[in-house]
């Protein structure tokens, strides 16, 4: 959904609540909050809005290398959704999108959650240590921690392999862990996974430390048992947390482009390595089909949608409520 | 939050838990810092070197002495700026509209703002490219820093917004009353008050800007202009036509990653406070 580009009629409304800047009943024309929007609007209209649009009329026409050379794009309908939606290769990559993403997301989730409550049970020095390891790691340019992964997974000189071998009869010396597809999907996970886990700790210790003390004693006094505890009064209040905590990796590892596309750049090439982002950026760039390339954005567009409508609605309540 | 009386062996455990989870998140760090002071014929050896000892900066040397560094630094820089200034001074504008005013079609501009965010980088990437191709701006500071601002504007309004909400209007009130004109109050009471959050907000588009490599890579086909996450990209890919020379791959991604690490240990907390919103009043 692009930015409203139609603004109404200005006028300011009665002040919903009183801590509006708005005096208590002063009704006025008043432009001031459209102007201080617009600047805003004219970036996001010019450098997203204007693309999604393109991005969506191309997706009903044949887009193709003539049409580049200035060829006319003709208009063909349904075309390219009915080419893409039955392709093989598409749902192939689109399941393959889809449980990578959940096994991702999930996995984080239970690691991050897990970190957590390691900070709320350890001592100061213990906590302190791991949250600067996790800060250290959330930190890294994505540029620089893959550069890193992909030598720590090196056939040959990788510190994973040496390990590994150090295991009594394991020789793993020029195993090559990016050449077979699960294995290579398997190592996106991890690096995924230890990238995105410090966000979704910090998040769910702040969550955490908001259930007080006091509460949990009171709860101890009246009898109630750990899992009880547990049940009806620490998860309800981390609840919110944890939902958005938990949406937000969802939508990142559905649409992972550069960590995939930089682990093809350390040797592995081919469709089977592709997730729907590599997937997409190699329609529009190699084959130069920029109608599927399109057609293919919109349906993960739509996809990605699905999913975070859950995280826009909860977000959209707490704007009401401020 | 201490549900039970801990005893000593669960508080072991705990802590035990907690060391490998401090190894496992530091190590890849580590590794790169450590790798990036020691020769390529100790690292090519099958027996790593846990420890940069007899370590030298002749990796660094070696990764600057062509000056593509300090290009791409200049790049990298001139870009995250008018990012920076541009995406700040916006969504400071938007935020204050937001959460200041209650005017009509201002609940489809919050929804859309959040929307927004959602929209999958990727899908863009083809339509941007034709759009920044047709302005003439490939391989140009402003056409990459035009992407950037309208990708990160959306969150930086939302996280300035729950910045500004945090100050009462009450206190502007206050100030008017006693006799202050409402640009006065503004400037002299809120605008002090809002300064930690609009450094928080502007760390954030720093680091979008300073770390992105997708757009990047599209946008700025000419190796010359490569911003820093590019020049790295290209580094390692010269290094691996022959053997892989990590010491100084190592070398070059310490040099773009230290200065981001510095930048991140100051924003952390107020980044995930905007993140997750109101859900964590922390």
């Amino acid at each position: 959904m692009p930015a409203p580009t139609a603004a109404p009629p200005a006028e300011v409304l009665p002040p919903v609540q009183s801590d509006s800047a708005a005096p208590q009943g002063r009704r006025r024309k008043n432009r001031l909050p459209y102007y201080l929007i617009i600047p805003a609007i004219v970036v996001v209209v010019v450098g997203t809005g204007y693309p999604l649009i393109w991005q969506f009329v191309t997706s009903f026409r044949e887009y193709g290398l003539a049409q580049q050379f200035g060829n006319p794009a003709p208009f063909v309908g349904l075309q390219n959704y009915i080419e893409m939606l039955t392709d093989q290769g598409f749902w192939g990559i689109v399941l393959r999108s889809v449980v990578f993403c959940l096994v991702t997301a999930t996995v984080s989730m239970g690691l991050g959650i897990l970190l957590a409550i390691i900070m709320k049970n350890v001592g100061k020095v213990a906590r302190l240590s791991l949250q600067i390891a996790l800060l250290l790691a959330w930190a890294m340019p994505i540029v620089a921690y893959m550069t890193v992964w992909i030598w720590l997974f090196d056939d040959r000189n990788g510190v994973l392999n040496y390990l590994l071998s150090l295991l009594p009869g394991v020789d793993m010396i020029g195993h090559n862990w990016l050449v077979n597809p699960l294995s290579f999907f398997a190592v996106g996970s991890i690096i995924i996974i230890w990238y995105s886990v410090p966000f979704i700790a910090f998040s769910a210790y702040a969550g955490f430390t908001q259930v007080s003390d006091e509460v949990l004693e009171a709860a101890q006094l009246d009898g109630a048992s750990g899992s009880a505890i547990t049940r009806r009064i620490i998860l309800p209040i981390i609840k919110p947390v944890l939902s958005i905590v938990f949406l937000l990796p969802l939508i990142w590892d559905l649409r992972v482009f550069a960590q995939i596309q930089l682990l093809q750049d350390a040797g592995s090439f081919g469709q089977q390595y592709d997730l729907l982002g590599t997937y997409i950026y190699k329609l529009g760039t190699g084959s130069q089909d920029f109608g599927l390339a399109a057609t293919a954005a919109i349906v993960v567009m739509l996809l990605t949608l699905g999913l975070s409508w859950v995280y826009v609605r909860q977000l959209m309540k707490e704007d009401a409520e401020s | 939050m201490n549900i039970t009386k801990k005893s000593p062996a669960a508080k072991f455990g705990w802590t035990a838990i907690a060391i490998v989870a401090t190894i496992a998140w530091a190590f890849p760090v580590y590794w790169m810092i450590n790798s990036s002071f020691l020769p390529n014929s100790t690292l090519q050896s099958l027996t790593p070197t846990f420890v940069p000892f007899g370590g030298d900066f002749r990796n660094f040397s070696s990764a600057l002495e062509d000056g593509t560094f300090v290009r791409a630094l200049g790049m990298s820089a001139m870009i995250t700026g008018l990012t920076l200034i541009v995406c700040i001074a916006f969504a400071f504008f938007a935020a204050l509209a937001i959460s200041r005013f209650r005017f009509r079609g201002r609940k489809s501009f919050v929804l859309a703002v959040l929307v927004i965010q959602m929209i999958p980088a990727e899908a863009l990437f083809i339509a941007q490219y034709k759009m920044i191709a047709g302005f003439g701006m490939l391989n140009t500071v402003v056409g990459v820093s035009l992407i950037y601002t309208a990708t990160v504007i959306p969150f930086t309004i939302w996280m300035l917004r729950g910045f500004v909400a945090g100050i009462p209007a009450d206190l502007e009130e206050a100030a008017m009353v006693d006799g202050l004109s409402r640009n006065q109050a503004f400037m002299r009471i809120t605008f002090p008050l809002l300064a930690p959050g609009l450094v928080a907000s502007g760390v954030y588009a720093f680091l979008q800007a300073w770390n992105e490599f997708a757009v990047a890579l599209i946008l700025l086909p000419e190796g010359q202009k490569a911003t820093l996450p590019l020049w790295l990209r290209g580094f390692l890919q010269d290094s691996a036509v022959n053997q892989t020379n990590w010491g100084e791959v190592m070398a070059a991604s310490t040099l773009v990653a230290v200065p981001v690490i510095i930048f991140f240990m100051f924003v952390q907390g107020r980044m995930t406070q905007g993140l997750v919103g109101g859900a964590v009043k922390g």
